[in-house]
């Protein structure tokens, strides 16, 4: 069971991560200077079309070579997914914003507030309400592709399954169980997602 | 400075070069024969979760939020790994020994469950986006239920649902990655055979990306095309 608990706290590490940097690409996209519009582009559009595990991989790789030592697994691990979440993170958070009507931002303008108290104070706090549904779906993603760091041997809930099955060969229970637990952690949380979206309503 | 001297060469000299290329090939393969199950599956019951009929509906929405709550990777073991073993020995024996590929098509059977649980939820707002007056003209002009769904419904659902149905074909190829835990020889699993025989990890596994890169800016162009091509006129096209 300590495999759940190492579960938890890579998603907990990649929902954080990512969104903060998530924020930043997001609002990167949509800036009007060319030398960060695309660079942000480039990052959001190359992560979404790698699949995770061979960004796990590649970044299981890069990191001892640009650290100079083996730093583990897990930080590892840590680091790739923060970057790829990121860029999906990214895309919510440029679809919350755009989502906001452009008169909120004439509005503030006009008040006297300048770029970044007006995203500060006026444009994220709404787009964050739209985007709630959004992020606590892609939130249940993390914490299901954090399975996949069973790749690199990080023992997470998977590998701790499998370590046990190497030792009682009983696939058939340990996998059903890995399974199920998954399965009621993720869909107690979508249905959690789902309640709030249809108890809040969208800002318009 | 970084103490670390790059060799490309990895990705194209004989034997890797021909590794890449078989796993290329693996993957394409993968990817598209679980996507034409995954879509006939997610057709059906994405329709059945839109039917008037209670039971099945309710059947319908069970199956997606159960494949879809479950990691790939989980199901994927659970189909290798366990699923087997309820099958009488002898039988399960002849399926690891004998059956050419079986683990190629293990990962079929887990890939298109787990993308069809996905489609249907496509396919079911998809329907769900078509407004009720259809359903009821189509009824009135006399056409069975079936009918309604074959030559009115679907037709129309399916060209709302292409750019949707774009994204899962994509996710369907990136999730192909994952058959190289079983030991499917696709591109991921070669290019990290690749770094086991010449410890070029980075190399190879850049070269992996590049490749499901390319696959999926080719599909990304090919599907704008399509999508163009099919767009319901009348409707707000999503423009950029």
């Amino acid at each position: 069971m300590q495999g759940l608990l190492t579960t938890f706290q890579l998603a907990v590490i990649a929902i954080s991560g990512g969104m903060i940097l998530g924020v930043l690409v997001g609002m990167g996209r949509l800036s009007s200077r060319v030398c960060v519009y695309y660079p942000a582009t480039v990052f959001v559009n190359f992560l979404r079309s790698i699949p995770l595990i061979l960004v796990i991989f590649w970044f299981y790789f890069l990191v001892p070579i640009l650290a100079g030592r083996p730093l583990g697994d897990f930080l590892s691990a840590a680091i790739a997914f923060i970057v790829f979440e990121a860029s999906y993170f990214a895309e919510i958070i440029r679809a919350g914003i755009q989502s906001i009507p452009k008169g909120q931002l004439q509005a503030a303008y006009s008040t006297g507030l300048n770029y970044p108290k007006t995203m500060r104070y006026i444009i994220i706090p709404q787009a964050l309400k739209n985007m709630i549904p959004s992020l606590l779906t892609q939130s249940v993603i993390i914490l299901q592709d954090t399975s996949l760091a069973y790749v690199i041997g990080l023992k997470e809930f998977l590998r701790s399954g499998s370590i046990v099955d190497a030792r009682e060969v009983r696939s058939l229970e340990i996998y059903t169980f890995v399974g199920i637990v998954y399965f009621l952690i993720c869909f107690s949380m979508s249905t959690l997602s789902k309640r709030w979206e249809a108890k809040k309503g969208a800002v318009r | 400075m970084l103490a670390y001297e790059f060799r490309w060469s990895v990705l194209w000299e004989q034997p890797y070069g021909l590794w890449m290329l078989e796993g290329i090939w693996t993957t394409i393969k993968l990817g598209l024969i679980s996507w034409v199950f995954a879509l006939l599956l997610g057709i059906i019951v994405g329709t059945c979760r839109v039917t008037p009929w209670r039971p099945l509906r309710l059947l319908a929405t069970a199956y997606t939020e159960f494949f879809r709550d479950i990691p790939l990777l989980v199901q994927l073991f659970f189909w290798y790994f366990a699923a087997p073993r309820v099958l009488p020995a002898p039988i399960e024996q002849y399926l690891y020994r004998q059956v050419p590929q079986a683990e190629f098509w293990i990962v079929v059977i887990a890939l298109s469950i787990y993308t069809s649980s996905r489609v249907a939820e496509q396919i079911r707002s998809g329907m769900q986006s078509i407004p009720v007056d259809q359903f009821h003209a189509a009824l009135s002009t006399g056409l069975t239920y079936l009918q309604m769904y074959r030559y009115v419904t679907i037709p129309l659902a399916i060209r709302i649902m292409i750019p949707p149905l774009t994204a899962e074909f994509l996710t369907i190829f990136k999730n192909t990655s994952l058959a190289m835990t079983v030991g499917v020889l696709e591109a991921t699993f070669m290019s990290q055979q690749i770094e086991a025989y010449t410890f070029r990890g980075l190399e190879a596994t850049t070269g992996a990306c590049l490749v499901y890169l390319a696959i999926t800016m080719m599909v990304v162009f090919f599907m704008g095309i399509v999508e163009k091509r099919l767009a319901v006129p009348g409707l707000i096209a999503r423009g950029r």
